[in-house]
Formats: C-alpha cells, structure tokens, sequence
C-alpha cells in the first residue's frame, strides 16, 4: 500500500502543521497564541456588546474531557475508514489470485 | 467554523434553518437512492463520513497563530453529490453541539449551512468543473481535481461562517464587521484547506487504486481515467 506519492502528501501535512509551532516556538496560549478561531469570533460578537441568549445543554467538565470525546470522534473516524479500506485490499488481492496475477 | 451556541440572535437561528432543513431532507432522500441503486457505494459512505468525523476533530496550527479545524466534506460531496454531504455534516455538527459544545443547537442551522451546504456545493462544483474541462484522462489529473475540491470546500466554509456572523452582527458597517470575521477565520484556514486538499487526495487515490468500479458506477471518474490507472498500476 506504502507508495512515495502517498508518504509526500502526508510529509507536506505534517510540514504545514509544524511551520506555525516552529515560527510561534515558545509562545502559548497565555500571549495569545493557538487559541481557537471559534473562540476569537465569539470574542469579537461580545465586544460588539451582544449577550448570548443560549448556552449549551451540556459541556465537557474539563480540558481532559473534551480532549477525551475530540479522540472519541476521530478514533471511530478512523476505524470505519480502516475496516472498509482493509476489506477493499484483501478483496483486490484475492481478485488478483483469482486472475493468476 | 462553529458559530457557538447562543451566538446569533434567534431571527438569524430560524433563517439558517430554513434554508439547511430541505437540503439535509433531500440528501436523506439521495442517500436512499444512491444506495439502492448501488448497494456496493454504501461502504464507500461510511469513509466519507468517517472522513469527516476525523478531520473536524482535528484542530491544527495554523501560521496566524490560532487554531482551526478541516471539515473533510470535499470527499463525501464530490462522491455522492453536495447533498449527501450536508447529512454527514449534520451529523457531526449534532454529535459535536450534544457532546464538546462545539457549535450548538440553536446554530446548527448556520452552521449546516456553512459546512454542510455552501462548501460541500462549492466542492462538488469545482470537482465537475475541472473535470469537464477534460485536459487529462490520467488518474492525477483526478487528484488535481479532487485538491482543489477539498481545499475550496474547506475554504468556502469558513468565509460563509464570516459572512453569516457580519451579517447577523454589522458593527460599525457590515463591511467592516465583514473583514474583522475574515481575519479571524478565513486568513487562518487557508493553509489548513490546503492540508485538508493533500488529506483528501491521499484517501481518494487508495479508492482509485483500489474500487475504481465504484467510482465510475457514481460517476466520479471515467472509464479511461481506469484505463490510465490499470496500465501504471
């Protein structure tokens, strides 16, 4: 499966995330940096004077919690998406038996 | 581009619903369609809405210093069609309002309306687009294709959260709250569409390589682009 498009295009992922923690080294979320954007736009509507009329129904009791249900999501995520492709290949390589290949 | 809950005013909140309930409600409808018509697409759905659940959970860096998140809606739109797209996006929007109080109930319509439905459209658009221009049949002119899908999906989806929030907060003008949304959203996520545009071509090249049949049955690809991929492969 490994073919060297697939490894350069996850390369260039992994060099676009790296670049703003290597030009923001150090930096953290006290002076303001790597926090949400959807935060930030929820500041921006406050300023604006407006109070918010709804609040969530429930919300992760800690930064641990969420981090644990952000995992949840992409782990089920990634278990459909490696079971069908797993599935796809055994299918592919028994097709290619089957022809003598 | 989760507008959060209770962040726009309830005139706004019924507005987006409007618009996002017919085409999550038709794409509910396409999906039953698409799946009778062809049983073997089904696992091929479950990808791209595991794709999506995957990337919207990701929030990465960018070089603006803020973080954001992929939508992962280019795949399942250029797939099974922009409709089918805003269901997976409803769902992940509903699971991420209940359980991380992203987004929430009162904005899940805007915010369907945002990655369910303008960047999805947008994707879908730009896939059919290049590919009607018919300037290759080989198989990366696909993925040239499909990048560019993904990264406009993406993008497109974070300017409609701007404009939906300048919209609904125009102070001083709406062109100024305009540009100040802008910045906050759309600057941030433009390296991140173009992760998102790689992520997504790496994952529909697998399906090229592997279940070309399906694609050509959905009308992705067409038969010579298979004939291209099988004399490399």
């Amino acid at each position: 499966m490994a073919d060297i498009k697939s490894i350069i295009l996850l390369a260039l992922v992994a060099i676009i995330v790296i670049i703003p923690l290597a030009m923001y080294n150090g930096l953290g979320e006290d002076e303001g940096y790597f926090g949400g954007s959807d935060g930030a736009a929820g500041d921006a509507i406050e300023e604006t004077g407006y109070e918010p009329w709804f609040s969530s129904l429930w919300e992760p009791p800690s930064g641990e919690i969420e981090s644990l249900l952000f995992a949840l999501q992409a782990a089920i995520g990634a278990i459909i998406i490696g079971y069908v492709f797993g599935y796809y290949q055994g299918q592919a390589s028994e097709r290619n038996k089957k022809t003598g290949k | 581009m989760h507008i959060m809950e209770g962040f726009l005013p309830w005139e706004w909140c019924l507005l987006w619903y409007l618009v996002a309930i017919p085409v999550v409600a038709y794409g509910v409808i396409r999906i039953k369609k698409i799946t009778d018509e062809n049983p073997e697409s089904k696992p091929l759905l479950a990808v791209s809405g595991a794709f999506v659940f995957i990337l919207s959970s990701l929030k990465l860096p960018s070089v603006t210093g803020s973080c954001s998140h992929p939508t992962g809606n280019g795949l399942g739109a250029v797939l099974f069609g922009p409709a089918v797209a805003s269901v997976l996006a409803a769902i992940v929007l509903v699971f991420q309002a209940l359980l991380l109080a992203h987004g929430g109930i009162t904005t899940l319509g805007a915010n369907i309306v945002s990655m369910g439905i303008v960047g999805p459209f947008a994707a879908w658009l730009v896939y059919k687009g290049v590919m009607k221009l018919n300037l290759s049949t080989s198989g990366w002119y696909a993925s040239i294709a499909i990048f560019f899908a993904a990264f406009f999906g993406d993008w497109l989806t974070y300017v409609t959260t701007a404009t939906q929030l300048a919209l609904a907060f125009p102070i001083p003008t709406m062109g100024e709250a305009f540009i100040k949304f802008i910045v906050i959203f759309a600057y941030t996520q433009v390296p991140l569409a173009i992760a998102e545009g790689f992520l997504t071509v790496f994952i529909f090249r697998y399906i090229m390589k592997l279940r070309p049949d399906i694609l050509e049955d959905l009308k992705v690809i067409f038969p010579k682009i298979r004939e291209t991929i099988k004399a490399v492969g």
